[in-house]
């Protein structure tokens, strides 16, 4: 079963989100139509493509030259920046979602990234490479050396992942913090939801990317 | 005996030149005794004219029309044939028919600055107190006093709100103005290799540039005119050295290198024996063909009293607070005189009003100046954010 079948996008046609990542439709459609939208690691855009396809207002920030340049010629509204340096530059309750998508795990402090996140946003969508995935702990107690699967291909020692956690540690680092998870979903090497509600150990187990909608907690 | 050979004098006289600053080949808008301009330093100018050109045509609901802001020895003159020079407009790359800013789809405006010496009231303009040129009698203006008379011309143009106000350099500080000034009035911003503030060392430039011209003995206190002389010695002097900032080092040894001119061997003189010498000896004679020297002085001044936070307290998010204007900043990575570092504050500035911002930097060796050249990259962007800004604006195809 496709992801916009699971979930459909309105403003999106099938065919048009055949064109994007199975990940990016799921963000998509955790955001409510109208509201105003962050995206930390955009890359080339697409995703906020697609947000904008749909009447939300959004922005970005980018790490890479080449990726902004492209961003800012699709028209989008991306700066050059660095989750862990330029977040701060921007003031609370500025957004409705700010979204870390695949991004987490290459930042240099994401505990620090996620409270500012949560500060800037009433509400943050944060997906990340599971590393509890069973391809990767196989990898490591059979192959005995560090992962690489499709989606994180670069070596241990020219990758820019420096901070990879498992589903459970980053559901560890939200209970340590306050922070609330409204809905979670763990993506299979497909990008397609993992159906069943099962507990946390078999998400972790078969989850190939965990992509969770965060809230402040009490008193925060 | 060394040979030196000076800087020849101009081909065109002091009396063609003059010729545009009171009647220009371009749009003239005057506004009389009832509409001063009301100056920082507290003076009222009036009455006064300001030089215009416009491409394209206004639509019906005035929803599509582009201000471009001129930079420190620019004009109106943005894409036709220079009146004076006989050069192509400054800025053809990114205004003409299938260009970013294509006449067909937008009325493009552009004016000449106060202070300016193309048309619009400046030093080299008649006083009419004293029927003699204004020279230094002419009071000292700002940044925001070329933006308060750009905003007298858009009144009287019947314009309330721009479609887009675009410029580089000193236009792209006037763009940030405007934005500061009138948010309002402004839908979308593109502000390209400027500052929210002149640094210390373009001050300094600066600085180095009025003293060459004050140094030069046909300057006369401002009041050549009066001796029928121009200073163009040190006027030369000043644009050469400004010259070499809008360039940079990768630049200048891609096109020159130690090449020599029109020799094999050092001549052991002073004169012009590196193509480079030969090239800013150029730049210098032809510049001031077509410029005013005490316009030079109070245009430089202008930029350097230039500083957007300073005019809100020094913090410059409060200049940008609530902000609806969408904004797209560029900057070059080899421009030194308006680094990238520069453009960045002013984008977490933007960032911290909420503004809705897009900023690029773009990678050239060419320095300051490739803003004014066929850059691709740059040209893109311009293109692709003006047409997500006209989507937003509802301009749709032809004459929106």
């Amino acid at each position: 079963m496709s992801v916009q079948e699971v979930l459909p996008l309105g403003g999106l046609s099938t065919e048009q989100s055949g064109q994007f990542r199975a990940d990016h439709l799921l963000v998509a459609g955790m955001v409510k139509a109208g509201s105003k939208v962050l995206d930390v690691g955009c890359g080339d855009g697409d995703l906020l493509q697609i947000l904008e396809t749909r009447g939300i207002d959004g922005r970005g920030i980018e790490l890479s030259r080449e990726g902004v340049n492209r961003c800012v010629a699709k028209g989008l509204a991306v700066v050059q920046g660095d989750a862990d340096t330029d977040l701060i530059n921007y003031p609370d309750d500025a957004f409705d979602y700010v979204i870390l998508s695949q991004t987490l795990q290459a930042t240099r402090q994401p505990k620090v990234v996620l409270e500012n996140l949560l500060r800037i946003g009433r509400r943050a969508i944060v997906s990340f490479p599971n590393f509890g995935f069973w391809k990767m702990r196989l990898q490591l107690l059979i192959g005995g050396h560090m992962p690489r699967t499709e989606n994180l291909p670069a070596s241990w020692y020219d990758t820019a992942n420096i901070h990879f956690c498992t589903i459970k540690d980053f559901v560890e680092l939200c209970d340590a913090i306050g922070v609330k998870m409204e809905r979670a979903e763990a993506l299979d090497l497909y990008g397609r939801p993992l159906r069943l509600r099962m507990p946390w150990w078999v998400w972790n187990l078969f989850g190939e990317q965990g992509v969770f909608l965060l809230t402040r907690g009490q008193g925060k | 005996m060394v040979g030196v050979k000076s800087i020849p004098s101009p081909a065109i006289s002091a009396d063609e030149r003059s010729h545009e600053v009171d009647h220009p080949s371009s749009l003239v808008a005057h506004f009389g005794a009832d509409q001063p301009l009301r100056l920082d330093c507290g003076i009222d100018l009036s009455p006064f004219q300001i030089a215009y050109q416009t491409y394209g045509e206004l639509n019906a609901d005035r929803s599509n029309a582009i201000l471009i802001c001129h930079a420190l020895t620019g004009d109106q003159h943005v894409a036709n044939v220079h009146p004076v020079t006989g050069k192509p407009g400054w800025w053809e790359t990114l205004v003409g028919a299938g260009r970013p800013l294509d006449p067909s789809q937008y009325f493009v405006i552009c004016a000449n600055v106060i202070g300016g010496c193309m048309g619009s009231t400046g030093p080299a303009s008649i006083n009419p107190a004293t029927g003699k040129v204004w020279g230094l009698d002419f009071p000292v203006i700002t940044i925001p006093d070329m933006v308060r008379a750009q905003a007298m011309l858009i009144d009287r143009l019947g314009i309330d709100t721009l479609f887009a106000v675009v410029g580089g350099s000193m236009g792209g500080m006037q763009v940030l103005q405007w934005t500061a000034a009138y948010p309002q009035r402004v839908f979308s911003a593109l502000a390209i290799a400027c500052s929210t503030r002149h640094s210390a060392q373009n001050i300094a430039f600066h600085e180095l540039g009025r003293q060459a011209v004050m140094a030069d003995p046909d300057w006369h206190n401002g009041g050549y005119a009066d001796h029928g002389l121009h200073p163009h010695r040190g006027l030369a002097v000043a644009r050469m050295a400004a010259h070499i900032t809008y360039l940079s080092d990768a630049a200048l040894h891609r096109k020159f290198g130690r090449r020599m001119q029109d020799r094999e061997l050092p001549t052991f003189s002073f004169d012009a024996d590196f193509q480079v010498e030969s090239y800013l000896r150029y730049q210098g004679s032809s510049f001031v063909e077509r410029f005013d020297a005490n316009s030079y002085l109070y245009l430089t001044r202008a930029m350097d009293y230039f500083d957007i936070a300073g005019d809100h307290g020094g913090v410059l998010a409060k200049a940008f607070a609530g902000i609806q204007t969408r904004f797209c900043v560029v900057s070059f990575t080899s421009d030194w005189l308006f680094p990238t570092s520069e453009s960045r504050a002013l984008v977490h500035a933007l960032n911290a009003s909420s503004a809705r911002v897009s900023f690029a930097e773009i990678e050239t060796d060419r320095g300051h100046d490739a803003f004014l050249l066929d850059v691709p990259e740059f040209l893109d962007i311009s293109r692709a954010f003006l047409q997500s800004a006209g989507k937003a604006r509802g301009l749709t195809g032809k004459n929106g």
